[in-house]
């Protein structure tokens, strides 16, 4: 009888614990049947490429490149803001905040990841829209910019605590070696804490760039949301994420449009996969 | 003993779950036969809540529920029945009739009020009035600096609808195409796509240098209506209900319900009832055009 209660036990947590990889293999099966059913219709080099997005023309033009380019400069203009800052903030909690300050500034940033981003959007809309326009003498506010400054107040959090996790997971001997060979505190935090815990941090940028490529509500309200190809991060731009959400009510199921907002989902897939797996390996090589 | 009481609370649980579903199916069931689900046009939305509000009061018993999202997105819903009437501000693609048939639905067209386009500028943009090929270059961005259609010396900021508004759709068919629906003209890629009306006339309030365009009922002292002539030898025409009911100001489009075949029950009582006198004169309450003479005032 108790053997037949543990082996029920047992399957069943054994269930629970492979549903979330059941789940990601059925999500990506059913990407690839819809997304790879558009190229059918276009060639591959021509959806990545074509540098027109008019999906609802007759016949319907998919080129996806200004899509991508908005997606990779929002990106990267949010990693310019985030990354040092959220590292930066990482080393003083970790090393040198006192602990009460430590305790409260763990707290205001974990407040901050609780944020839904839809009101960070409707915030920077009224807000940092109209001082982006004003600053640099813009014909309109709702720029890469925009979305960038907004996209890393969303993947601060993310770096700041698996940063933190990492700088304070480094071995105290360490530490303590250093101040005994004479170096001072900071000289210690440059030379020794950061590279020991480099994997760490490295993981944590690219889990906050995760985040990043993947938000959609906030680029949406604000970066404008033109499909032309972008010459730098003071114009507007159209993400993949933002194109998805904007497009997919109206597209009629399992039209050429349809089956292009899938393939978008799929290369959105390949990317967050192979951040988090350079993400994993960073992680991973720390613990060798 | 613990893991006994947990495994106990845990399949308990589920079947709370499942019957609370099965009777939540059942109550939707009942429910179907008084209330009729509404969908589509962001446009339409004001005007068919505003009837949906008056119908109901009459008929204390039935349910209206109104949606919006977009003129496709609730052809999609008719389509795949999800709802029982939508509303658009475009006729319907053949492409959508074809996969409605395919699905068993016909659709069935009522046209029930009329909206003048206006084409909105910032109140202090010197620009007033513009012909409808000034406006087509304008909006594909062959014309990209005010100066050029007698402005100052500013680049364009051109505001769109997204592709999912049947405002968009029209925009383009009749301005941009000039009425050829399979015209080659599309917006001009630098133009931003904004998710909603409301959203362009905000943009347009706070930008001296941007132009956008939307239904007629969004017009407000913050925005600046340009007037439009046909070509240049015609008289330029404000956007107002008058010009929209005479045929005067050329952007005008009809705004339809459709249903799955002929109305039938409550579907038939409620259209009849946009339709009456009584309906119309809410049409010309909520800033859009009566198909019906004679509404009451």
């Amino acid at each position: 009888m108790r053997k037949i209660k543990e082996f029920i036990i047992e399957k069943l947590i054994f269930l629970c614990g492979i549903a979330s990889i059941i789940f990601v293999i059925l999500i990506l099966l059913f990407l690839l049947k819809e997304g790879l059913s558009l190229f059918k219709y276009v060639g591959l080099g021509d959806f990545v490429s074509g540098h027109k997005w008019y999906p609802i023309s007759e016949p319907p033009v998919l080129g996806i490149l200004p899509l991508i380019l908005g997606s990779l400069v929002v990106t990267i203009g949010a990693a310019i803001i985030s990354v040092p800052i959220g590292v930066a903030c990482a080393i003083y909690i970790a090393e040198v905040a006192p602990a009460k300050i430590k305790d409260f500034l763990k707290a205001g940033i974990e407040l901050l990841a609780a944020i839904p981003s839809v009101v960070l959007g409707f915030i920077g809309m009224v807000t940092l829209v109209p001082l982006v326009k004003s600053v640099f003498h813009l014909p309109t506010g709702l720029t890469a910019l925009s979305g960038s400054i907004m996209l890393a107040f969303m993947a601060m959090p993310t770096i700041v605590s698996i940063a933190e996790d990492a700088l304070y997971s480094v071995p105290k001997s360490y530490k303590e070696g250093a101040f005994a060979l004479g170096a001072t505190h900071w000289q210690t935090i440059w030379w020794v804490i950061l590279p020991a815990a480099s994997p760490g941090i490295l993981a944590a940028v690219m889990l906050g760039i995760g985040r990043v490529v993947g938000e959609t509500m906030a680029v949406m309200m604000i970066t404008g949301n033109a499909a032309s190809i972008p010459n730098g991060f003071l114009q507007p731009v159209r993400t993949m994420t933002a194109t998805i959400a904007a497009e997919m009510g109206e597209s009629v199921v399992g039209s050429e449009h349809y089956f292009a907002l899938f393939a978008i989902g799929l290369i959105l897939f390949i990317i967050s996969f192979a951040i988090n797996l350079t993400a994993d390996l960073f992680l991973h090589r720390k613990r060798l | 003993m613990l893991k006994q009481i947990l495994l106990t609370g845990l399949i308990g649980a589920l079947g709370i779950l499942g019957c609370s579903r099965n009777d939540a199916d059942k109550q939707a069931q009942n429910e179907t036969k008084t209330s009729i689900q509404i969908k589509g046009s962001d446009t339409m939305v004001n005007l068919v809540q505003a009837w949906a509000e008056e119908f109901m009061k009459k008929h204390p018993q039935k349910q209206l529920a109104v949606t919006g999202g977009g003129s496709g997105t609730g052809i999609s819903s008719l389509i795949s029945s999800t709802c029982d009437i939508c509303m658009t501000s475009r006729n319907i693609k053949d492409k959508e009739i074809e996969l409605a048939k395919k699905k068993g639905v016909t659709t069935n067209e009522i046209k029930v009020a009329l909206d003048g386009l206006a084409v909105v500028v910032h109140p202090s943009n010197p620009v007033g009035k513009l012909t409808q090929a000034q406006l087509a270059d304008i909006f594909t961005g062959n014309i990209s600096n005010w100066k050029e259609v007698g402005g100052k010396d500013a680049k364009v900021v051109i505001l769109s609808r997204e592709v999912t508004s049947g405002t968009h759709v029209y925009f383009k068919e009749h301005i941009l195409r000039k009425g050829n629906a399979n015209g080659p003209e599309e917006f001009a890629s630098s133009a931003l796509m904004m998710p909603s009306s409301q959203a362009i006339a905000d943009e347009v309030t706070n930008n001296p240098d941007a132009i956008g365009y939307y239904g007629m009922g969004y017009i407000s002292a913050k925005q600046k209506p340009i007037s439009v002539a046909k070509d240049e030898k015609s008289e330029y025409e404000a956007p107002t209900t008058e010009n929209v009911i005479s045929g005067k100001y050329p952007i005008s489009r009809p705004l339809l319900l459709y249903t799955n075949g002929q109305p039938k029950g409550l579907d038939k009582e409620f259209i009849d009832f946009a339709l009456s006198p009584e309906g119309q004169a809410i049409v010309v309450k909520t800033d859009f055009v009566p198909v019906q003479a004679n509404p009451i005032k």
